[in-house]
């Protein structure tokens, strides 16, 4: 398989994975340390996905992800000291602590929210986009979503709003088999891809561990979508190499087979995209530990940033409800 | 100025907003309506009308009529909103929150909380409500308290003609999501309205009546039964107050607790269902902050705790009547303590 974008693209696209990668195994250990309250989904197993949408799209494009965000969040060029004081709930984090793995977000660099809730992006997408199209812009917005939520109504009803409208919103599936811990194939009759023919756009399934496949499968959709051709919906079949969150590794679930999990990792985006650089001559012997290396030191420095943001002050607490902070009453609880 | 009515105002003030900022924007079911239909195109301007003409005026690029999916639309205006446009979202009536109301609630209003201050959200939903017009449970229903429940969101009562022009300018140039709940019953009522544009501030109370001897909070529709009661009992020599708070977030206690702190007796008029509503939570701010100047229990004028009715005659019994909110006034300024 030939590596059909530039030099410096595909390094970019290891880059991300593996930096997405790290991350999120750096927010496992900081959960076992207790270091990071609350709930975490990490997306290993699917750093192809979100790298390869997220370098199709321009800075100025928009996305909106999951609860699975984090992968999204490095992709689109988020900052992962800034993401990682969010997680440990810090004044220096993207949301000033008040938001958490789930809600991460970046206004100025197009990441319109991680959401808890399945789908919900889809919709803000639609409006995002409206307004880039009102505006006489040749923005574009893409929304994440796993494969349990093409059987919420939200899809269905922002892929014919997009449809209708002709927005400029790209749909991208990451199809990893399972809602939580259901498998897609028990609860869906279809390939999901062609439920894209319902809402009349172009749907394709793509192989989700090849970061180039999904790279050039959004490409057609920006372009299509810049062009005022409307939307596509792009499902990208892959993996998460482990739970549906942190916590899941001490329950001792046993819904997916070993057989299927080695299967999988045996696909692993990463290091199948470092041999392709390498069996293609664009990396030499010592580059990819160059890389790895870099992406370690900028890990550690921003998990020591994170560590040293000071906690939110509780007399904030009442901040950012509103335009402006009511006082008064409803503000007791925080006295 | 002139005699205008509660539906002109609306849409004068939509009018107002569409003409000086190029960011506004509106969108719901059949707003225009007729949308590539072989007939007239603006054909109705939704079930009150309020909305024709717009199309016409600002064409169908602002003025959009959407499929029959609340979800979608409200939650890309929040989208949209959250991108710098000022969208007016039309949910037809609030009954139909239902099929819509996360985008609402866990989206539009928790934006600006959740991503830390770095997101705006300057949407707007109007919305119909409240009974009176043989509608049924499924489009009767006040369901502003549950609004009010929610940090982020604005909730706004427009309670005549004149409050609502200037409430819903001030709301269209509010830079949080508020919903705008207009009453079905009141879209003929008439007043004077201005001409020109002019805006009310949320959270400051309005005082309809002004008189010592008892004060009645009141909302939307029930400001006008509440301002009749009023003006029936000055006749017999009882002054009476009447607040309308104008929104119930934010709420405008410290108009409520001075009136109370000068009359000592308080009758609540909401037409929400009883449990969880504005009376009791207006009942309780005055137990916790005022308990010591009640002269007389609070009193609480809402509907029975069950859906609207349909039969014109046990709907008539549901709503509050301006002879309920009498006899309360009448009950406070018996009680001994």
């Amino acid at each position: 398989m030939t590596i059909t974008v530039p030099k410096p693209l595909a390094e970019e696209m290891y880059r991300r994975m593996q930096l997405i990668r790290r991350f999120e195994e750096w927010v496992v250990k900081l959960v076992e340390s207790n270091e990071i309250a609350g709930v975490t989904h990490e997306s290993v197993g699917q750093e192809a996905v979100a790298v390869g949408v997220c370098l199709a799209l321009r800075d100025d494009d928009v996305i909106t992800s999951t609860h699975r965000g984090h992968g999204h969040i490095i992709a689109k060029g988020g900052n992962v000291a800034h993401m990682l004081a969010e997680l440990l709930g810090r004044e220096g984090g993207y949301n000033k602590g008040r938001g958490g793995s789930m809600h991460i977000a970046d206004m100025a660099l197009g990441i319109f929210g991680a959401n808890g809730i399945v789908t919900a992006g889809c919709p803000m997408a639609c409006g995002t986009a409206y307004a880039f199209k009102r505006r006489g812009q040749d923005r574009v917005a893409a929304s994440f979503f796993g494969d349990g939520g093409v059987n919420h109504g939200l899809f269905h009803e922002a892929l014919n709003l997009a449809a209708i409208w002709a927005l400029p919103v790209v749909f991208v599936c990451e199809n990893n088999g399972y809602a939580i811990t259901t498998p897609i194939a028990s609860v869906t009759k279809v390939e999901l891809y062609t439920r894209a023919a319902a809402y009349g756009m172009p749907g394709e399934a793509v192989d989700g561990m090849d970061v180039q496949a999904v790279y050039e499968a959004t490409r057609r959709a920006v372009e299509r979508a810049r062009a005022g051709a409307g939307p596509s919906l792009i499902e990208c079949r892959t993996y998460r190499f482990v739970g549906h969150y942190t916590a899941e590794r001490f329950m001792k679930l046993d819904y997916r087979s070993d057989e299927e999990i080695v299967a999988w990792r045996k696909r692993d985006a990463i290091p199948a995209w470092s041999k392709r650089l390498g069996e293609a001559g664009l990396w030499r012997a010592d580059d990819q530990r160059r890389c790895d290396a870099a992406v370690e030191r900028e890990l550690d420095q921003a998990v020591a940033i994170a560590r040293q943001s000071p906690w939110p002050s509780a007399d904030t607490a009442l901040d950012h409800v509103y335009a402006r902070t009511y006082p008064g009453l409803p503000a007791q609880g925080f006295e | 100025m002139s005699r205008k009515t509660y539906r002109q105002a609306v849409s004068e003030a939509l009018r107002h907003e569409m003409r000086r900022d190029l960011r506004v924007v509106i969108m719901g079911e059949d707003v225009s309506g007729g949308l590539g239909a072989p007939g007239e195109q603006d054909a109705w301007g939704g079930p009150q009308g309020v909305t024709k003409g717009l199309m016409p005026e600002f064409g169908r690029g602002r003025v959009l009529d959407t499929p029959i999916s609340e979800s979608a639309f409200i939650g890309a205006a929040a989208g949209a909103a959250a991108t710098g446009l000022r969208p007016v979202a039309e949910l037809m009536f609030v009954d139909f929150m239902g099929v819509c109301f996360d985008q609402i609630f866990n989206q539009a209003a928790k934006f600006r909380y959740m991503f830390g201050g770095r997101a705006v959200t300057p949407l707007v939903i109007r919305t119909q409500y409240g009974a009176g017009l043989r509608a049924a449970s499924q489009h009767s229903q006040s369901l502003y308290p549950i609004f009010t429940h929610i940090p982020g969101l604005k909730v706004v009562l427009p309670s005549s003609a004149y409050e609502a022009k200037g409430l819903l300018i001030q709301a269209i140039r509010d830079d949080d999501p508020v919903v705008f709940f207009e009453h079905k019953a009141l879209y003929d009522d008439e007043e004077e309205v201005p001409d020109e544009a002019y805006t009310i501030p949320f959270g400051e109370a309005n005082l309809t009546r002004e008189g010592s001897d008892a004060t009645i909070v009141a909302f939307g529709r029930m400001v006008k039964f509440a301002n009749q009661v009023a003006d029936s009992l000055e006749q017999d020599g009882i002054g009476c107050t009447v607040i309308d708070p104008r929104t119930t977030s934010p709420l405008d206690s410290d108009a409520i607790l001075d009136s109370v702190a000068e009359t000592g007796r308080l009758v609540v008029v909401d037409e929400a269902s009883p449990r969880c509503n504005m009376a009791t939570d207006i009942a309780a701010l005055v137990a916790e902050h005022a308990f010591g100047a009640l002269k007389a229990p609070v009193r609480m004028i809402t509907p029975p705790h069950t859906p609207v009715p349909f039969a014109p005659e046990l709907e008539d019994a549901y709503i509050p009547s301006p002879a309920r909110i009498e006899e309360a006034v009448r009950g406070v300024l018996a009680a001994k303590r």
